[in-house]
């Protein structure tokens, strides 16, 4: 409301120079600022992949696999994200409802499928300080820890943003009783019992929002929601085959 | 709604689940490139990420509907970015020194 008051004044003040609303703007430059962070860790990774010969390939069939269905999960929530903006253009909030519903599907699939390849090279002896793989190349489970946890904790927080955005006030339990039910059926030294704090984290803040400002979303908050949740994608079509088809190993 | 609302375009289902085909069409091609080791790893490293920036450019140009937006914000935003992270690439020249000659 804010933008179309100031721009409603004519000759006041400046049309926008990007041609769009505020939020849009906002976002897009927050997407930026954030393609930098990620840009430091991927090149971070580069940097002591390319000092250390020895760097090890520990990526079998299973786990190439398995990212590859990851990254099919996160292509084909792009999908049902715009498919959810198009609907949100259209008017129909409950299609729109619908394939962002769908979308968090796709998001929280790849969280699990991620959790679970970390639970297995956790499990194998990968530690952010060792790998069993190549004694003299400690920094590998570093950056890779580093690196994916970012991503993984990125596609966390879009897949609560979206649930704001669908389901409002609602959801808010929704997510109380996906924090308890993983925290109390895994075990202590799972990485979804440690990691599913994160989820109570969302809580608090998505309920501050909701309770201090609430809103009925509209076309525009679904479409600056969707940019946040391509740009999650984007990242993940550099980590995929910078960090696992660079580390395949194909013997084995 | 809006006085500098987006600018209408024409785009539909049609449109997104090309691109979503061809997303996950190179995804695949990536896939058996690293998996059937074709090329030498440097040679693998340039294909590879030849491939994520068409895959990028797809996603930023449709999903994100950057495409549609003016010739400013595609500039600005782009430029920046890409200016940015490529200069980043200065750190690779102590990545090979490192390689080279230890490190001292």
């Amino acid at each position: 409301m804010a933008d179309m008051a100031v721009h409603g004044m004519a000759g006041e003040f400046e049309p926008s120079l990007f041609g769009t609303y505020s939020k849009k703007i906002g976002m897009w430059l927050f997407l930026l600022s954030d393609s930098l962070t990620f840009g430091a860790l991927l090149f971070a990774y580069s940097y002591n992949r390319i000092s250390n010969p020895d760097w090890p390939t520990p990526f079998h069939k299973e786990s190439i696999i398995n990212a590859t269905i990851m990254t099919g999960c996160l292509l084909s929530s792009s999908l049902t994200m715009v498919l959810a903006v198009l609907a949100a253009r259209r008017g129909d909030r409950s299609w729109t409802r619908n394939w962002i519903l769908l979308t968090m599907l796709f998001g929280s699939a790849f969280v699990v499928l991620h959790g679970q390849e970390w639970t297995k090279l956790m499990g194998e002896g990968m530690m952010p300080w060792k790998n069993p793989w190549a004694a003299t190349v400690p920094q590998f489970g570093g950056t890779f820890f580093t690196l994916t946890g970012m991503h993984m904790l990125h596609v966390t927080i879009g897949v609560i943003y979206l649930g704001v955005v669908a389901l409002r006030k609602a959801f808010l339990p929704i997510l109380i009783a996906i924090w308890g039910l993983v925290f109390f059926t895994t075990s202590a030294d799972s990485f979804f019992h440690i990691a599913v704090h994160v989820l109570l984290l969302g809580v608090l803040i998505a309920g501050v929002i909701l309770f201090l400002k609430p809103k009925d979303y509209d076309a525009h908050d679904v479409e600056i929601a969707g940019l946040y949740w391509h740009f999650v994608d984007l990242v993940w079509m550099f980590i995929f085959p910078l960090v696992y088809l660079m580390s395949t190993r194909v013997t084995g | 709604m809006h006085t500098v609302a987006a600018a209408h375009h024409d785009e539909g289902k049609g449109q997104y689940l090309w691109v979503w085909a061809v997303l996950l069409l190179l995804t695949a091609v990536e896939v058996v490139l690293a998996y059937k080791q074709i090329f030498q790893p440097v040679q693998m490293l340039e294909a590879l990420m030849v491939l994520s920036l068409i895959k990028s450019a797809l996603i930023i140009g449709y999903f994100m509907h950057l495409k549609y937006e003016i010739a400013a914000m595609k500039w600005v935003m782009m430029t920046a970015v890409c200016a940015c992270l490529c200069l980043m690439c200065i750190f690779f020249a102590d990545a090979a020194r490192i390689l080279q000659l230890g490190v001292r």
